[in-house]
């Protein structure tokens, strides 16, 4: 059973976005999503200061595999990126709500998201799958 | 629908994740595909690979018509069980399947051929020795495990009770009852491929779970052999490239000059003509890791990454690609607008479980 915290908004594309107290958004992926991806061994984030697009992909996770693009749930301006993931991109299966977020967002629009699913919603869109 | 192996339910009981590979339902992972990755490098891991096809060609002309069908010469085989590996060719040198070839008896070979050639394979070999005197079966009523690792054969022989496999040598097969055993394998690692019933397939899989030898996937036995710097059919070489320039010269033999087989003529014309290109490995620092089809930029013209991945044993990306000649040193890749710089280097990068020697400081 996938871990799935209430106080998350989620993407059909499996991000989940979190509204912090300064206005800006955390972003990463689900649970769900990792164990899909499987063992990460390398991650591209956006570059600090650049903007994305809701929908649009701005991240790419690698695992031995294949590589994954990472769709923005929100439209805004990336802040911060998760430096830690450059030497250990495994911190997303192991942590994906927490220490394995990917990059924050100052969002253009903050009702974008409450375009995205609350959790019981995600639950039922990845049950569907 | 997608075939099942006899070891499907096993699958599923130990929680597989199925894909569908070349017609069959296969696990491409169990769990974490680094830790089965692992398994095989320090101790004992087991790969079901029953989609492969098993062919025997059975008759006074088997031997005759394997010495034509194929680019190595089944006359290396120095004595019964010994096996070969090499390429059958079309006749302009192009590799229709990469193959094992085991001599069973003077007048008994044993075939082992990729799933995803299977028909193809079938309807060529069937067409090419139609005039000689043998016949060909397709073996369907057997399954085959890999187990492969430094820990392999010691479980093997306690699970199948069949102590003379830890003095087998490599490439050399011993058969016991209904089972078929060969020191073979596609990770390099020490190890086995056991051919046996189907019905043996399951309990054999479970026994060996039992003793801790770890259910790898598709997943594993892919880094596993991209390691070992072997050649995936399909990605690395295919109709379109020959054996010359596909790191496999050793395979072909043209000695002696005598025999004739397909695609004899189209390789001598390359190597008078010169070979263009050749397979080599690739490490990379970082900033991505370069899958199949990737460019290749080289002082001396283009290439192609043919297979890519990361080596969980280097903790670094690695790739196979297919490069100019005279190229070496110092090269680009292209991943997702970006040039990543990477080293030329022999293959394979890991062997028994250590970094080859010199690879990582030359």
């Amino acid at each position: 059973m996938n871990d799935i915290p209430s106080e998350l908004r989620y993407a059909e594309t499996h991000e989940w976005a979190d509204l912090l107290e300064d206005g800006t958004v955390r972003i990463g992926v689900s649970d769900h999503a990792q164990e899909q991806l499987g063992d990460l061994v390398f991650v591209e984030l956006p570059e600090e200061g650049s903007q994305v697009t809701k929908g649009e992909a701005c991240a790419v996770v690698e695992s031995v595999k294949a590589a994954s693009d990472i769709y923005a749930p929100i439209t805004g301006e990336v802040i911060s990126v998760n430096d830690l993931l450059v030497d250990t991109p495994e911190t997303v299966n192991s942590d994906p709500y927490i220490d394995g977020w990917l990059f924050t967002v100052k969002p253009s629009d903050e009702k974008e998201l409450d375009e995205l699913m609350d959790a019981e919603a995600y639950a039922e869109h990845i049950d569907e799958a | 629908m997608a075939r099942t192996t006899p070891l499907y339910q096993a699958h599923l009981d130990q929680g597989a994740r199925m894909v569908e590979f070349a017609g069959w339902s296969l696990p491409i992972r169990y769990g974490s595909l680094v830790e089965e990755h692992h398994s095989v490098r320090r101790a004992a891991g087991m790969f079901d690979v029953s989609h492969m096809t098993v062919v025997d060609i059975r008759g006074a002309d088997a031997r005759a018509a394997l010495r034509y069908l194929l680019a190595n010469d089944v006359d290396r085989i120095r004595e019964p069980g010994q096996a070969i590996y090499g390429c059958m060719l079309d006749p302009r040198g192009g590799i229709l399947d990469d193959l094992i070839t085991y001599r069973i008896e003077d007048d008994f070979y044993r075939l082992v051929v990729n799933a995803a050639t299977r028909e193809s394979d079938l309807e060529w070999i069937g067409r090419q020795l139609v005039d000689y005197d043998l016949s060909i079966r397709e073996r369907d009523d057997l399954a085959m495990i890999a187990v492969q690792g430094p820990d392999a054969i010691g479980h093997v022989i306690d699970v199948l009770d069949v102590p003379d496999l830890s003095g087998l040598k490599p490439f050399r097969s011993l058969g016991h009852d209904d089972l078929f055993i060969a020191r073979t394998g596609y990770t390099g690692e020490d190890g086995c491929e056991i051919i046996l019933p189907n019905a043996l397939a399951d309990p054999t899989w479970r026994a060996l779970a039992d003793r801790g030898v770890v259910a790898c996937g598709l997943g594993a036995r892919d880094s596993l052999r991209l390691e070992a710097g072997l050649n995936l059919y399909g990605q690395d070489m295919d109709r379109e490239t020959t054996p010359l320039e596909s790191n496999l010269s050793w395979t072909v033999a043209f000695e002696p000059e005598q025999r004739d087989f397909i695609g004899r003529a189209a390789l001598e014309q390359q190597n008078s003509d010169g070979v263009g290109h050749k397979l080599i490995g690739l490490l990379l620092e970082s900033g991505g890791i370069p899958r199949s089809g990737a460019a290749v930029t080289t002082e001396h013209g283009a290439g192609r990454v043919t297979s890519g991945g990361f080596s969980p044993t280097l903790e670094c990306p690695i790739a196979i690609a297919r490069i100019p000649l005279e190229a070496e040193g110092s090269l680009e890749v292209e991943l997702r607008g970006k040039k990543l710089a990477a080293r030329v280097v022999k293959l394979p990068f890991v062997r028994n479980g250590q970094p080859r020697k010199g690879l990582m400081n030359a």
